[in-house]
């Protein structure tokens, strides 16, 4: 395992709850542990067990009740929405189970636009977009809109989206949870491309054992409770 | 790419509904355009009318005349410069609906008091020399396709019998609220004949018209004017042109209250009508604005979408309004320029068109934007999917 690396994301005593109405609902109970830098982590458990929110949590892009998370020795959990808006810009590629591209902006578009938060000019940008598209091997897809790609291009200018900002951490929230078989072990390849080749520490929540088996390591959620897997 | 381009396509993406809304605008500002002009049109005479010239009418009506032994007493009050005089004579061009203002007046006097009527120096000479002629404005003649020494024939309402003239000039406005629709023709003319018909409607006037130098003693020589002719026959109510013209006004008032009501409201209904369109193109892309803010946007980023694509839309319909106004305008003064002599868009109500338009397009964006900058990511993104 790579327990010699320093830890890229550390988290101590987390908790979240959610509210529904008057009643509290428990959802990720003190929560401990580390990833180490270059990681590629599966997370795993039943629907409802908080995956997705342990994986938001990390990201920043949901608040903590208690506890701290640490990324890249910042502590994100201390940060104000702004502050964590620019930090996410910076640090965190999300891959989400939709792609969530935005429909009106073609693929080439669709990977600039983290860009457009840095002070990158015209033609780096556009070296920075060709360069993640060539990646994911869609640079001839450039100016198609996403209702012209297929599911697994979609996915794949979501990745290009999500390396272009050579970010820290990629977080992929069931990255395959939509795709068919094929276009699946596609886009799961290429993950683990991003993971072995060019080092990335990658967090993928997915209900698949197979693609978690692509994974150096696999943790389960049950109820809140993160267990090493056996 | 640039974030403006997005607003664009984001305005785009439902063409036929952005269609409908920047169409709903563009009626909306040109009814607002109209409205506007034509409360602008009932004010015209008002707006028209100088402040070196006093009225002089009788104090019980309108209707009613005063004689015109008053002239001299009048010139004689200190201030006074020059005096004429006018009557309102309301003859018929064939039928009613051909309705041209037209007034027997004291032509020497009544053109020095009014330069803002300009006829050509020979036009002028010929009018002022034959007692039975008139002169018109460009407007009138236009309509009527009437040319100098052309004989009109008016029906006579409030002085019966047929009363024919020649046609001797055709005024024109100096400045563009002048009121180029009227017919002026000799007080002589009238007055010889009424004193060979009916003896005792003679040497009377409708109003005596009062020109000064100075506006700032319009309150004191009125006074005056009306002292000198207290208990006697026929009292005199003296204001000034712009008070007096301001009488026909608030007669109408009321009218005038409700089409600016109703200005007003156009601009109301737009505004639900644009802001039922943020909601909902809002509401539809609550998980792309998720999505930008995840990538780390800010909030004043997704703002800046979202009200700039509601700009996009109401300033489209707002120019498309305003270039709609004029020949609309035009067409409107045309077929009621007999009961408005002037009816042009003013740039007030240009920039009052465009004033309404941003009022439209930020308070249309104002809820979708707090709802878009204020949700909180997670949730953004559960309703994807
Ligand atoms: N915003 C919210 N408000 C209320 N409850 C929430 C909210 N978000 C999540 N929950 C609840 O928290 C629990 C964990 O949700 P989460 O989405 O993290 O589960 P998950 O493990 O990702 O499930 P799945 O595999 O179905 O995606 C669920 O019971 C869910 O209903
Ligand atoms: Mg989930």
């Amino acid at each position: 395992m790579t327990d010699t690396k320093q830890p890229i994301v550390e988290i101590k005593n987390l908790s979240k709850s959610y509210l529904r109405g008057i009643q509290t609902i428990p959802v990720l109970e003190n929560i401990n542990f580390d990833i180490p830098e270059g990681e590629f982590l599966a997370l795993m458990g039943p629907s409802g067990s908080g995956k997705s929110t342990l994986l938001n949590l990390i990201a920043g892009i949901d608040k903590t009740d208690t506890g701290t998370i640490m990324v890249g020795g910042l502590d994100i959990t201390s940060m104000t929405e702004t502050e964590l808006a620019h930090w996410r810009a910076v640090h965190v590629g999300f891959i989400f189970q939709f792609y969530n591209l935005i429909p009106v902006l073609t693929a080439f578009e669709n990977v600039e636009l983290p860009l457009l938060l840095t002070w990158l000019s015209r033609k780096e940008r556009r070296e920075h977009v060709e360069m993640a598209l060539q990646m994911v091997g869609l640079a001839d897809r450039m100016d198609h809109y996403p209702s012209q790609l297929s599911g697994g291009q979609q996915q794949r200018v979501a990745i290009a989206r999500a390396i272009v900002t050579d970010p820290t951490l990629l977080v992929a929230d069931e990255p395959t949870g939509d795709l068919d078989r094929v276009s699946a072990e596609d886009i799961l390849g290429l993950i683990a491309r991003l993971n072995q080749e060019f080092g990335k520490t990658i967090i993928m929540v997915t209900h698949d054992p197979h693609a978690a088996e692509k994974a150096h390591t696999i943790r389960k959620l049950e109820k809140g409770i993160l267990n090493a897997h056996p | 790419m640039h974030i403006l381009k997005l607003i664009f396509r984001n305005a785009l993406r439902h063409k036929l509904r952005t269609f409908l809304t920047i169409l709903g605008i563009t009626i909306a500002i040109l009814a607002f355009g109209i409205l506007r002009t034509l409360v602008n049109a009932w004010y015209s005479g008002v707006e028209a009318s100088s402040s070196t010239r006093l009225i002089t009418r009788n104090s019980i009506s309108l209707v009613f005349s005063l004689p015109l032994s008053y002239k001299e007493k009048i010139r004689q009050v200190p201030g006074v410069k020059n005096v004429s005089y006018a009557i309102w004579f309301n003859g018929t061009y064939i039928s009613e609906k051909n309705f041209i203002p037209n007034f027997a007046i004291e032509p020497k006097t009544f053109l020095e008091l009014y330069p803002e009527y300009l006829l050509p120096e020979d036009q002028k000479t010929a009018f002022l020399r034959d007692r039975k002629s008139a002169i018109v404005g460009r407007k009138v003649a236009e309509r009527f396709q009437w040319k100098v020494g052309d004989t009109i024939s008016l029906k006579g309402t409030i002085f019966p019998g047929t009363w024919d003239f020649v046609l001797r000039g055709i005024y024109y406005g100096a400045e563009k609220s002048a009121d180029e629709t009227q017919l002026f023709f000799h007080w002589n003319y009238l007055n010889e004949r009424l004193k060979k018909t009916t003896p005792r409607r003679a040497d009377q006037t409708g109003v005596y018209i009062i020109g000064i130098d100075n506006p700032g003693q319009a309150a004191e020589i009125s006074e005056a004017i009306d002292n000198t002719f207290k208990n006697s026959l026929a009292e005199t109510l003296t204001e000034t042109e712009k008070a007096f013209q301001m009488s026909f006004v608030t007669m109408t008032e009321a009218i005038v209250t409700v089409v600016q009501l109703v200005s007003f409201m156009v601009i109301i209904i737009i505004m639900a009508v644009v802001a039922n369109t943020m909601a909902m193109t809002a509401r539809e892309r609550i998980g792309e604005y998720a999505i930008m803010k995840t990538l780390g946007f800010g909030g004043w980023h997704i703002a800046v979408l979202i009200l700039g694509e509601s700009l996009v839309i109401t300033l489209t319909g707002c120019v498309l309004g305003i270039v709609l106004t004029f020949p609309a305008a035009r067409y409107f003064g045309n077929t009621m320029g007999n009961f408005f002599p002037v009816f042009s868009v003013s740039t007030i109500t240009i920039f009052l068109d465009i004033a309404a338009s941003f009022l439209v397009g930020l308070i249309a964006a104002a809820f979708p934007t707090w709802r878009a900058v204020n949700i909180r990511i997670a949730e953004g993104l559960r309703r994807i999917g």
